[in-house]
């Protein structure tokens, strides 16, 4: 009965523009009132309706045909209740089998009424029972959610709708979804219904067949992937239930979306590889420090990367405990101590070990390679092996589409970072007097130290640096990988592949071999697959290494040779 | 006598070393031969370390109760911790010391595959026995090994079957890391379904190294499989690490379970200890326990479990309840053959009956897999898994899949006088193809 106030509108809907449209809106307002009034009277016919989802159990169908049942009443007032049930807030009294929902609170639940949202008293944990979901039901009630909430206030709650209607396809949803369109005033949301209205008319063989194909090209503007499964679905139909001439149309409308989509997948891999080569570049570009720039293989390299990823996991875990309010701006504080972190390591280890063992890599290589195994076992000792959870701020989760391209807000932001970081580095190397320092001693020790520098402080103060940096690493990379004792092992080989394709000693080497290799490993993922993609990517480095020893960007001058 | 300095702190050095190994061990130290000595072969350092180091804590666990029950054939339990560091030919060398040198009744230990494949000819020739507490591909049987995790048709077999039935999934992406359990669990699904009509231009089979973290064009290749029309789900067996990035990608591309669910064999209650679960809810895992289940045998065993550990955040998983069983069975083993010797303790076992941490029985059979329930859980946005599905009755672990050519027509029975963990029932010899 909800449904039949909109066909009346449906009639007057050339009038829906300047006063008659406010008149009709007024018109429209009073029958809502009016049958809000009639329904009330109803309310109790609701309740047995709300309390058969608690009588399913273990049997999902039961609970499905009461979500069918709910759904049919058309009743706004039901959709409390299911959306509870599907986020699985949805409590069965035991001793009246009375149906409520449950937030936690205190030693047991808190209940309240799904349909008039009054609170109803607290129920201990032994007394309340959960209603079991399941994706069958999550799914069933997203199309009944659909269908009740198409003429929601709310634009967001009617694009989650439409989209879920055109997800469903059912049939029976294109009368409401009919009159919603007539309703709708945003246009974005009116274009979306009607491509599920066209969606719809593929599934509805009964249509009529001019309309079904103009729903192909409709279906065929929107250009997606949702379209192509939709008109991919029609193609594949057993002969006879299909039309030729719309088969014909469909399967033209699915090729262009397919030629289409090809490009944009193109797109897409670049992407990837633009956000594989920022986490890479992010990882080695400390690397490019210690070993490009001071010769040391540092093994330990990755595993100044895992202590900034566990100081942005304790920074949380103080946040989280001290003030919860801060919790957006976690990464950004985090970032500062990381760097600190790390690089007071970085220091110590210099210091301590790396500055016996100059001019001798075989011994620095095992000496660091120890270091790394002895920080992995300190950290699983103090936090234990299990991984911690390193929480995204809401502005880093979700994903936006840019044209074709689907493009996650933390990849985005690790991308951007990366580069920042890279032109931060560079500022200060070329442009600060401590970079100045830095290069003369990498270029000619004897002669910078002549010139009045401390070459060991120097020394101290770059390899600390190599080692900040791979701790800011750290706080991005928590965002994406594993906080664990082993987050480092899994990027040594890898910053140390980018650091010698692109030019050992060379800023700008790393910058480009990061982005070659990103991207080359996600053009090779679809084809080869992942691990033989890899190993692609190492054949082509090991060959190109034969051809130029130096990488991409050789270092010329004296200091190579040396 | 005259002591020096360095004798001295010698003394004290060593008395340092035993004060921290007696919490350890967990136990006082006993006169040797008043203890029976218990081998825990699990990694405590290294990329396994993750997983295994909780199944050392369990099994300690499990000793002490036993302990304050009285110990066994009235000698005190003494457990002997090692540590194989993830590194497989170093679970042989300490598998060997704890059977040659410390002399342990039996061993409980390995997670990984290639672990257990390394440790197998030791335990051979040495003649001791060894309780495997994970889910693993099949397609084995041997003598001085019980294997109390599932067996592909305890795990995989019935998760597939639940998706077709009450999903309708119709399209399959097996997606799995690259070594041997995948491999192999996926070779069984491939066959599975095809034998159940699915064509093979509906299947897609996905491996990626160890420690993947870039999922973003995997994912995306998943997405665009998943669009073909057909209701599709994913079979996942990657290993432990890879998970928390390839579910944190499934979140951010918007892939629901609703829309493409995603099975595991692999990912239990500590693996997503380390993830925000909230848009997970509804990806499922098939195990034969949850730390959800409503039982009064779980109740207890979590609340010792927590008052052991002194952490009441953490989880219990199905590894730890396979240890639970395998060592309750190898206590009532030996109590029935009154000796520790490990060819009583082998020959008594078979037909032991402990319960289960689920509300059922679990029994050792001849082929040395056990009896157990199975459980599709969905994942619950507090890191908890929910059953939505549970197998009537119990499931008996099959050694060799009835699904590969190769191992269809093999069968274990290790009572006499068979004596056999591969009898091909078609030449009726044993030792056909396998191991």
């Amino acid at each position: 009965m909800l449904f039949r106030p909109p066909a009346i509108r449906r009639s007057r809907r050339p009038a829906t523009r300047g006063l008659p449209g406010l008149l009709l809106l007024l018109g429209c307002l009073a029958l809502f009132l009016a049958a809000g009034a009639a329904r009330a009277q109803e309310a109790g016919d609701l309740r047995p309706l709300v309390d058969a989802l608690g009588q399913g159990g273990f049997d999902f169908d039961k609970t499905e045909t009461a979500i069918g049942s709910l759904a049919e009443t058309g009743d706004p007032r039901v959709v409390p209740a299911l959306e509870a049930l599907s986020e699985g807030d949805l409590y069965v009294r035991k001793a009246d089998h009375a149906v409520f929902i449950g937030k936690r609170g205190g030693a047991g639940y808190q209940l309240t009424d799904p349909l008039t949202g009054e609170a109803a008293g607290e129920a201990a944990r032994g007394a309340v029972d959960k209603i079991r979901v399941n994706n069958n039901l999550r799914r069933a009630i997203r199309t009944a959610l659909g269908g009740l909430t198409l003429r929601s206030r709310d634009p967001a709650q009617r694009r989650a709708a439409v989209q879920s209607v055109f997800d469903a396809a059912d049939p029976e949803a294109l009368e409401p979804l009919e009159a919603a369109l007539a309703a709708e005033k945003d246009p974005g949301i009116a274009e979306l219904m009607r491509e599920a209205r066209a969606r719809i008319l593929l599934n509805t063989p009964s249509a009529d067949a001019g309309d079904r194909l103009d729903a192909v090209e409709t279906l065929r503007a929107r250009g997606d992937r949702d379209a192509l499964a939709a008109l991919s679905g029609l193609v594949a139909a057993p002969d006879g239930k299909v039309d030729p001439a719309l088969r014909a149309a469909a399967a033209k409308a699915a090729g262009a979306i397919k030629e289409n989509l090809a490009l944009w997948e193109a797109a897409q891999n670049v992407w990837y590889g633009l956000s594989l080569g920022s986490v890479l570049l992010l990882a080695a570009i400390g690397l490019a420090i210690t070993f490009g720039v001071m010769g040391v293989i540092n093994m330990a390299h990755g595993e100044m990367v895992m202590l900034g990823a566990y100081t942005t996991f304790v920074v949380q875990q103080a946040i989280r405990g001290w003030a919860p309010e801060l919790f957006a701006w976690s990464l950004w504080i985090a970032l500062p101590l990381a760097f600190l972190v790390s690089a007071a390591v970085g220091a110590a280890i210099e210091r301590c070990v790396i500055r016996f063992l100059y001019g001798r890599p075989l011994e620095t290589l095992l000496a660091t390679w120890g270091l790394s195994l002895m920080l992995q076992q300190a950290v699983r000792t103090l936090f234990g092996p299990t991984n911690k959870e390193v929480g995204a701020p809401d502005w880093m989760s979700g994903a936006t589409h840019v044209g074709g391209l689907l493009i996650t807000y933390n990849r985005l932001y690790i991308v951007i970072f990366a580069l920042l970081v890279f032109a931060a580095l560079l500022v200060l190397l070329k442009r600060s007097a401590f970079g100045l320092q830095m290069r003369a001693v990498t270029q000619n020790r004897r002669m910078a130290a002549s010139m009045g520098i401390r070459t060991p402080w120097t020394d101290m103060l770059t390899f600390a640096l190599g080692s900040g940096i791979a701790g800011i690493a750290g706080v991005a990379l928590s965002q994406i990988d594993n906080v664990s004792p082993n987050l480092g092992q899994g990027y040594i080989i890898d910053s140390f592949m980018v650091v010698v394709f692109g030019g050992v000693g060379n800023l700008w080497g790393t910058l480009v071999g990061a982005f070659t290799l990103g991207i080359v490993n996600k053009f090779l993922e679809p084809y080869a697959g992942a691990v033989l993609g890899k190993v692609l990517v190492l054949v082509f480095i090991i060959l190109f290494i034969q051809k130029r020893p130096r990488g991409l960007f050789a270092l010329k001058g004296r200091a190579v040779d040396q | 006598m005259k002591m020096g300095r360095r004798s001295v702190l010698r003394m004290a050095a060593s008395a340092a070393i035993m004060a921290a190994a007696a919490p350890l061990t967990g136990l006082p130290a006993f006169a040797a031969d008043e203890t029976i000595k218990v081998g825990i072969l699990h990694s405590l350092s290294g990329t396994m370390a993750i997983s295994e180091t909780t199944l050392k804590d369990a099994m300690l666990m499990l000793i002490d109760e036993q302990n304050k029950k009285g110990g066994l054939l009235g000698k005190k339990l003494e457990a002997v911790v090692v540590d194989p560091a993830s590194n497989w030919p170093l679970f042989a060398e300490k598998a060997r010391e704890l059977i040659s040198v410390d002399k342990v009744a039996a061993v409980f230990g390995c997670w990984t595959s290639v672990s257990r494949k390394s440790v197998l000819p030791v335990f051979e020739e040495l003649n001791n026995i060894l309780f495997y507490p994970v889910q693993y591909e099949g397609e084995e049987s041997q003598r001085n090994v019980f294997y109390t995790g599932a067996a592909p048709n305890q795990q995989a077999i019935p998760a597939v079957d639940y998706l077709m039935s009450v999903e309708s999934v119709e399209r399959w992406v097996l997606a799995g890391t690259d070594y041997v359990y995948p491999r192999t669990t996926n070779k069984i699904l491939e066959a599975y379904l095809k034998d159940k009509g699915v064509a093979a231009a509906d299947i897609m089979i996905n491996y990626t190294p160890f420690g993947q973290s870039d999922w973003q064009s995997i994912v995306a290749e998943i997405k665009r499989f998943g669009s073909a029309g057909k209701k599709t789900a994913v079979v996942s067996t990657i290993n432990g690490d890879a998970n928390v990035p390839f579910y944190k990608e499934l979140a951010n591309q918007g892939i629901k379970a609703e829309d493409i669910p995603v099975v595991a064999f692999s990912v239990g209650e500590e693996e997503l200890a380390g993830i925000d679960t909230a848009p997970l809810v509804g990806h499922l895992a098939a195990w034969n326990y949850f730390m959800s289940v409503d039982t009064p045998e779980n109740a207890e065993f979590i609340k010792k479990w927590h008052a052991f550990i002194k952490n009441d955040k953490r989880v219990t998983n199905d590894p730890m309840e396979a240890h639970y069983i395998g060592f309750n069975m190898w206590v009532k083993a030996v109590e029935k053959a009154g000796t520790t010797d490990p060819d009583a303790v082998i020959d008594a076992i078979i037909g032991v009956a402990v319960p289960n941490l689920t509300g059922g029985y679990a029994t050792m059979m001849p082929n040395h897999h056990i009896t157990k329930p199975v459980l599709i859980g969905e994942i619950q946005d507090d890191g908890q898994f929910e059953v939505v599905y549970e197998t009537p009755g119990l499931v008996p672990g099959d050694a060799w899949s009835d699904y590969l050519p190769d191992s269809k027509d093999l069968i274990s029975d290790w009572r006499k006088p068979m004596s056999c963990g591969n009898f091909n029932v078609k030449t009726g010899k044993c030792g056909g193809k396998g191991t």
